[in-house]
């Protein structure tokens, strides 16, 4: 199905990548971010149509933590706001599609994480099953290794070195990003407003997301069948991307995502340096997505891929596809 | 700037769900040693089994009863194991396809290192002593060689055992019931997160100077109103504050409350009030304690001023001062 608008990402800003939140609360981590992203679309505080966010409570154990953080993006008079409790790139994905609704030209998309409050390897088995899993307490680690391992198993990936030592076995401290605080902010518009604000906006070509059942022994692990179904959605197949941005919170994973995406040695994966450069929970999915803009702003890309990712051995992935060209002008 | 101030923060929980019918069966089971899965409507056995089949959606309820042996299809070996998972030595995770399912079931096995460990290895469920009704009545995996057959000597040792894990895995599973006396309804897992708090820059400025008995709120550059407790940021215009005044210590009560519940575990008798107070110098109200006073004649108006006790940072409560009310005009925008 053709988009009834053209909406494009016209501004990206993100926090620096050195680690902790240095004593800030979450709306002093967010309001430079805001304020960048807002000064390179033109906008004042307020003034977007739509504002969406995305964190999780459950990372620095502050509840409501997200309506804290509307201090940052001057909510008076009201505005029309919402928030998923997830990564911010599926707060992106709200609010594309509420421009394509018709209901707004413009969006700020946020999303904030402070996972050095608390200990993500004991928060996050929280997402999981509470009756089969959780109970166990299986961090995140140990289930991608339970991934790595069948991965090797099935020849799509090398068995490490014996002599290594191993954060859990088979793979390595290196093979994580360190968790990080963070902050990343997304501006959206809609045809000529983004115009008007971009010199090359980032046409969003298309989105998609999709999800596999919960239970890991239900799922074949050595492949992303949510990946490529969300891809193909979101048109990612119909002509190849010179840039590919992945959500892949593990060397291992990003074997498995480069397959299901079918990406070859003409793309260029993670000119960022991707997930395993700075993993700032619950930002990283929307900083794939800003990045993969931010290439298309400069010039560098004329048609790039941005992947997020959430839950266990990537369970849930979103795709999108954004295009220095806009569906209109194609048509 | 002084110190940011940092706080531990536990958040702990029971985490209490009910079960569905067949949850309830497959956990009841375990407290019974026995291990049951749900037949799907294409034929698999899932365990461990849900209410609904993940293709179809349909409620699926046909209960199969599976051996405690299996075959591990993956693992990890976890060389620190942390407070709160089954084993304190380090173990391998692992999914484990039971004989019998179609499906692994993520579990830890007590293995002596990961050169004891590999993919396709057999192992059976070591019971937990004593058992709820919860997936940790399964205590571990441990590795196990299958009982010799009275084919071993011709088929030799090499390869055998995998043989039989096929056949094992062949094995179908038994139709079950799923009843069982007093069945368990519902599972209660405790959880608990410790995170250090902070409370920001602004917070922790102003909290400083609560410490020297001093009230700071910050003046937003652009509406000019100040904001008590500051946070760093105005909340109506999406701009940073930076600029420090002290505010009060005297106040107006804006609008208050009578408290005739007492609280659980509070130190304070009922009936009293809770107010809004402005403080002067500040555009936003802050709520506090009226003590000093019979709690029937607090009013709107009323001039307080703060009480410290002890070394608290904060105030106890406020107190009237005395002044002569506050004319209405002056704090009706306050309200």
């Amino acid at each position: 199905m053709t988009p009834p608008r053209d909406v494009a990402v016209v501004a990206f800003a993100h926090s620096e990548r050195d680690g902790s939140a240095d004593g800030a609360s979450e709306p002093e981590m967010l309001l430079p971010v805001l304020r960048e992203a807002l000064r390179q679309a033109g906008l004042a505080p307020g003034e977007a149509d739509f504002t969406c966010s995305g964190s999780s409570d459950y990372l620095a154990g502050r509840p409501f933590s997200f309506t804290l953080t509307l201090d940052s993006v001057g909510a008076w008079p009201p505005i029309a706001e919402s928030h998923v409790e997830t990564d911010g790139a599926w707060a992106l994905y709200e609010a594309w599609v509420k421009i394509l609704t018709g209901r707004a030209d413009t969006a700020l998309v946020y999303a904030h994480g402070k996972p050095t409050a608390g200990d993500p390897a004991d928060v996050l088995t929280r997402q999981l099953d509470p009756y089969y899993l959780a109970p166990l307490w299986p961090d995140p680690r140990a289930l991608a290794a339970l991934q790595a391992r069948a991965l090797i198993d099935a020849g799509h990936l090398e068995e490490p070195p014996a002599a290594e030592a191993h954060a859990v076995l088979p793979l390595r401290a290196g093979d994580f990003p360190a968790p990080v605080d963070g902050a990343a902010a997304v501006v959206l518009a809609a045809g000529d407003t983004a115009r008007r604000m971009c010199e090359r906006p980032a046409w969003i070509r298309g989105i998609d997301h999709r999800i596999e059942p919960q239970a890991p022994g239900l799922r074949d692990l050595t492949d992303s069948p949510s990946t490529r179904l969300a891809a193909e959605r979101a048109g990612a197949f119909r002509a190849p991307v010179d840039t590919a941005e992945l959500h892949a919170p593990c060397t291992a994973q990003e074997t498995v995502l480069r397959r299901a995406l079918r990406l070859d040695g003409t793309v260029t994966v993670n000119p960022s340096g991707g997930a395993l450069a700075a993993d700032p929970v619950m930002v990283t999915g929307l900083v794939r997505l800003g990045e993969a803009a931010a290439r298309i702003h400069r010039g560098d890309s004329d048609r790039a891929l941005a992947h997020a990712t959430s839950g266990p051995c990537l369970q849930h992935n979103l795709v999108a596809v954004l295009e220095a060209v806009p569906e209109g002008e194609t048509r | 700037m002084p110190e940011i101030l940092t706080a531990p923060l536990t958040v702990s929980f029971p985490f209490t769900r009910s079960l569905g019918p067949v949850q309830s069966a497959f956990l009841t089971g375990l407290r019974e040693r026995t291990v049951l899965g749900v037949r799907t409507t294409d034929g698999r056995v899932l365990v461990p089994p849900v209410e609904y089949d993940p293709v179809t959606a349909g409620e699926i309820r046909d209960l199969a009863e599976v051996a405690p042996t299996g075959t591990v299809t993956t693992w990890a070996w976890n060389p620190a194991p942390r407070d709160k998972q089954p084993l304190r030595t380090p173990f391998a995770w692992v999914l484990v396809r039971l004989d019998g399912a179609d499906t692994a079931l993520l579990h830890v096995l007590d293995a002596p290192g990961p050169h004891a460990v590999r993919t396709g290895m057999r192992v059976r469920i070591r019971w937990a002593p004593e058992r709820t009704g919860a997936i940790t009545d399964i205590g571990c995996f441990e590795p196990y060689e299958d009982e010799p057959g009275e084919d071993e000597t011709a088929a030799g040792k090499a390869g055998a055992g995998e043989d039989r894990a096929r056949e094992a895995g062949h094995r179908p599973a038994a139709p079950h019931d799923g009843v069982f006396d007093a069945p368990v309804t519902g599972i209660v897992t405790p959880a608990r997160l410790d995170y250090t708090y902070t409370p920001g820059r602004a917070m922790s400025r102003h909290l400083a100077a609560l410490a020297e008995h001093r009230i700071t709120g910050e003046r937003c550059p652009s509406c000019r109103k100040v904001h008590v407790p500051p946070r760093g940021v105005c909340p109506t215009c999406g701009v940073p504050t930076t600029e420090q005044t002290e505010v009060g210590p005297h106040g107006t009560v804006t609008t208050f409350c009578v408290v005739n519940i007492k609280a659980k575990g509070a130190g304070i008798d009922v009936p009293y009030v809770y107010a809004h107070i402005a403080l002067d110098g500040a555009d936003l109200a802050l709520h506090a304690r009226i003590g000093g006073i019979p709690y029937d004649e607090v009013r709107m108006g009323m001039r307080v001023a703060p009480v410290w006790t002890g070394d608290a940072r904060h105030p106890d409560h406020f107190r009237p001062t005395g002044e002569p009310d506050a004319a209405y005009d002056t704090y009706k925008e306050l309200l």
